[in-house]
């Protein structure tokens, strides 16, 4: 039994330490926003932040997140109130979406680490992540507006 | 599906029954519910409201005024989760706030208009459903108004309707929707309503916020992938590492100590490991002993297919199109190049691998899955599960992503799930690793192209041939009687055999290799090597004869209006003319396609070392009547960076019958540190719409080519540009 502290709750997971976080929390715990898309840290969709860092899900031991704090995309806000989640919605980002959950969890640790990105910023701090859908040019306008939002007041994590 | 087949009168009217028992007729638009099945029509109207209002399979109408909207098309990121109900909401005069979506089930009301099956498919969303959706909603309207009107005993006219209201327009009395969706529900629909003029658009035509959005950005959004059913086992299959190979030997005694694997399974696709979740699953697989035996593909390469496919290409193939005299023409020329270009096989790489739930009874059998292709699926999960269509439903879920993978001709998924959940006698999601979906064929085909131009004293293109060598994608399926004739199958040709250019000599002809790859449309089907062929070549013929690349387009495009003014537009919009610095480049490129009109100029720079860097696209599209320009936008971008995945990265190899990429290291996509600025420019039209998810790929890989001649006077003739050596 390992004990997950899961969007501020703590969870226990009956299963084998090996098993990849990524299908803990798709498959035990039901958060089934995180995304499966490689298995090997190519794309990013599993993306969830571990004490504060964005992680790739998919290739994180489960047994080695046991006691830290995991957020994933269901945790970032209760209410589509984050400023990505409201950039977001204002640009109308999403294609498919499947990837999106992965987008958001790393532009938030950007957002955090600098409130101001620029165009060549946000390029490095998110080219881990793929569109197949090539929503990009969306996802550039979208952090510099969550950046507004969030220095006009919007919450900050 | 192409756009040239669904335009084709002729396939309209082969209303009979195709191989495979696959029912294509012609489904007129109509609106009456008795083409809806009783069961289906009781499932609609006893949905989570109290009591409702279904006027047709396309509307609910909650006594709480809530409005649903049925959608017969995959929600697959082009957004006809919102464009779709945009049309019914306008003429239902709904509230556009109380607006649900739900996905239709599987039924015959639901089919395609023109293509006569429940499909997703050939950028036809919107043109097919334009008349029909906007019908459904006027239907919902008259009937509303006509109830309010027996209620309050006044005439119609005079009544009207806003925002989710009828208003009696002397007084101002009102009615909500909700509150007449019972009386409205006693009345008989009307054969025939007046759409409005499209000067009276209150929402078409609007930016307007996509519907899904909301729950794709707090991870709420459930895809195939999201999808459990109680009792349910993952299964995870061992498929042959080369095409059509078989299983001669399993030791699964490795694979069944893993903990958490149930059990293994022989089906007609592989070995399935059935386990109570995707990593056991996967592990129990990692651990299987298969002995295959490889078949008749053992020795499939690409080098040796590319050779074979280049000595194709110097003899002339099966004519798809002839115009003039190309021979003559081409002899008398004062001056003829000629050029070779080739595109290699591509997988789909949807960003959320395949995956299909079945729940297989004794009397029914269930599927939830992300599918393009429901009548097709239906049909076929059936014979397997040894049901009849009708006891077979399909819930379509969100797809993340599609580009026609999800609509597979011998619905390869979701047989194999059907069959995995046969054996395991147990409801099954079977999922497929990233390495599976790289490795599990049906591709776009590799093609390879020979081009000969001929060009007049005065550098004006005379003469122009093409032969195009690759596979068939049709070939084999249901489809086959409609889109190959003469033994030309459409989609290998499309965008090149239907050049717009005023070219007096002009021949297109084709060979079609039987080669082991299973082959599939992929986003743009035939566009997306013709379209490059055909403008790359058309970019040298220019400069062979001292013309502007855009000049000449323009010239040979004097009847072709629409193609011209959206070439002019995105001319200006792009800057045509003006110049770059040193090492930097524009190229211009144009591609009809699935009845839209699009242009693009590239703007690329090329490093010492000959890395490419696209560093700008404009983009101008003429797509009939546009529902919502942002999605218009949004589809154009995409496209664009679709089409550079495949111009600048995408690759599938096969060596002894292997496939040699895997994931997305080595079969990689554009990523957001490689993605250009994008402008997109809608030219407005008063046209029925057109297709709008794939006439923004073609164009952009010869835009980069061409950019990059200007950049470097190198040619590329080849995809995907590594580097320009």
């Amino acid at each position: 039994m390992i004990t997950l502290k899961v969007n501020g709750k703590q969870l226990n997971a009956d299963v084998d330490p090996s098993t990849p976080l990524l299908w803990v929390l798709r498959e035990t715990l039901g958060l089934t926003g995180t995304k499966y898309g490689c298995g090997m840290a190519q794309c990013g969709a599993c993306t969830v932040h571990l004490d504060g860092e964005a992680i790739r899900s998919c290739v994180k031991r489960v047994a080695d997140t046991a006691g830290k704090e995991i957020t994933t995309i269901e945790g970032l806000s209760p209410d589509l109130s984050h400023p990505l989640q409201k950039a977001w919605m204002e640009i109308d980002v999403p294609q498919c979406g499947y990837c999106q959950s992965g987008q958001i969890m790393s532009a938030a640790i950007l957002l955090a680490e600098n409130s101001t990105p620029t165009d060549t910023d946000i390029d490095e701090g998110m080219s881990g992540n793929i569109c197949r859908c090539g929503t990009y040019p969306r996802i550039r306008q979208a952090i510099h507006r969550a950046a507004e939002i969030k220095a006009q007041g919007g919450k900050t994590t | 599906m192409s756009a040239s087949a669904m335009e084709r009168r002729d396939f309209l009217k082969t209303g009979a029954a195709v191989g495979g028992g696959l029912l294509i007729s012609l489904y007129l638009p109509e609106l009456a519910h008795a083409s809806l099945s009783a069961k289906t029509f009781d499932k609609l109207k006893s949905g989570k409201e109290s009591a409702t209002f279904a006027p047709n399979a396309f509307i609910r109408i909650g006594t709480d005024d809530s409005v649903t909207v049925i959608v017969n098309k995959s929600e697959m990121g082009q957004g006809v989760y919102t464009s779709l109900p945009m049309l019914i909401a306008e003429e239902l005069e709904a509230d556009w706030s109380k607006i649900k979506v739900e996905s239709a089930p599987v039924d015959q009301a639901y089919a395609h208009p023109v293509f006569g099956i429940q499909m997703t498919g050939g950028s036809t969303s919107t043109a097919s459903e334009w008349e029909r959706f906007r019908k459904a909603g006027a239907t919902a309207r008259t009937m509303l108004i006509a109830a309010a009107a027996e209620s309050w005993k006044i005439p119609v006219g005079n009544l009207r309707a806003e925002n989710g209201f009828v208003i009696q327009i002397s007084s101002g009395r009102r009615a909500s929707y909700g509150s007449l969706a019972n009386a409205a529900a006693t009345l008989t629909p009307p054969k025939d309503v007046l759409l409005k003029n499209p000067k009276d658009f209150k929402l078409i035509g609007k930016p307007t916020r996509r519907l899904d959005t909301p729950a794709k950005v707090n991870g709420s959004a459930q895809f195939g992938l999201d999808v459990q059913v109680p009792g349910m086992m993952t299964a995870v299959v061992a498929r042959a590492p080369v095409f059509g190979g078989k299983v001669v030997s399993v030791n699964a005694e490795k694979a069944k100590a893993v903990a958490g694997v149930k059990d293994v399974l022989q089906v007609p696709s592989g070995v399935a490991v059935i386990a109570t979740g995707f990593w056991p699953a996967k592990l129990g697989r990692d651990r299987l002993e298969i002995k295959w035996d490889d078949g008749p593909n053992a020795n499939l390469s690409t080098t040796s297919m590319r050779e074979q496919y280049a000595t194709l290409a110097k003899t002339p193939g099966l004519v798809a199109r002839k115009v003039g005299d190309p021979a003559r023409a081409l002899a008398g020329a004062a001056k003829t190049i000629t050029a070779e270009f080739e595109v290699p096989f591509l997988a789909h790489a949807t960003m959320e691998p395949l995956n299909c739930v079945v729940d297989l009874r004794a009397d029914r059998c269930e599927i939830w899955t992300g599918t393009q292709f429901q009548s097709v699926d239906r049909m076929a999960a059936a014979a397997i599960a040894g049901l009849k269509p009708e006891q077979v439903q399909i819930h379509t879920t969100l797809l993340g992503g599609g580009f026609g993978r999800r609509a597979n001709p011998a619905s390869d998924f979701i047989i194999e799930a059907v069959q995995v959940a046969k054996a395991a006698k147990v409801p099954v999601k079977v999922v497929w690793t990233r390495e599976d979906d790289i490795r599990g064929g049906w591709y776009r085909p590799m093609w390879y192209d020979r081009m000969v131009g001929g060009i007049d004293a005065a550098g004006n293109p005379v003469a122009w041939t093409h032969t195009i060598v690759g596979q068939s994608i049709i070939a084999g399926t249901a489809f086959e009687p409609f889109i190959i004739k003469n033994g030309i199958d459409e989609t290998s040709v499309e965008g090149a055999a239907d050049l717009l250019y005023g070219i007096p000599n002009l021949q297109v002809d084709l060979h079609t290799p039987k080669i082991g790859v299973p082959v599939q449309w992929w986003r743009s089907v035939g566009h997306s090597h013709n379209g490059f062929a055909v403008e790359a070549f058309f970019d040298e013929l220019a400069h062979a004869g001292g013309k502007d690349p855009f000049e000449l387009r323009r010239d040979l495009l004097k009847d072709q209006p629409r193609m011209r003014a959206v070439l002019e537009l995105v001319a200006q919009k792009g800057n045509w003319g003006k110049p770059l610095p040193k090492g930097h480049g524009r190229g211009i490129a144009t591609h009809f396609s699935f009845s839209s009109y699009v242009a693009q100029v590239a703007e690329v720079s090329v490093a010492k070392d000959g890395k490419v860097r696209v560093d700008r696209v404009v983009c101008a599209v003429d797509c009939g009547r546009v529902v919502n320009p942002d999605t218009v936008k949004a589809q154009m971008e995409g496209g664009i960076i679709f089409g550079l995945s495949a111009a600048l990265k995408g690759e599938i190899t096969l060596d002894r019958g292997r496939v040699v990429q895997r994931n997305f290291h080595d079969y990689e996509m554009l990523r957001i540190n490689e993605s250009p600025e994008i402008e997109v420019y809608i030219v407005p039209s008063a046209e029925n719409p057109t297709g709008v998810g794939e006439p923004g790929v073609p164009p952009v890989a010869p835009a980069v080519a061409n950019a990059i001649f200007a950049a470097t006077g190198k040619r590329v003739r080849r995809l995907p540009i590594r580097v320009v050596a």
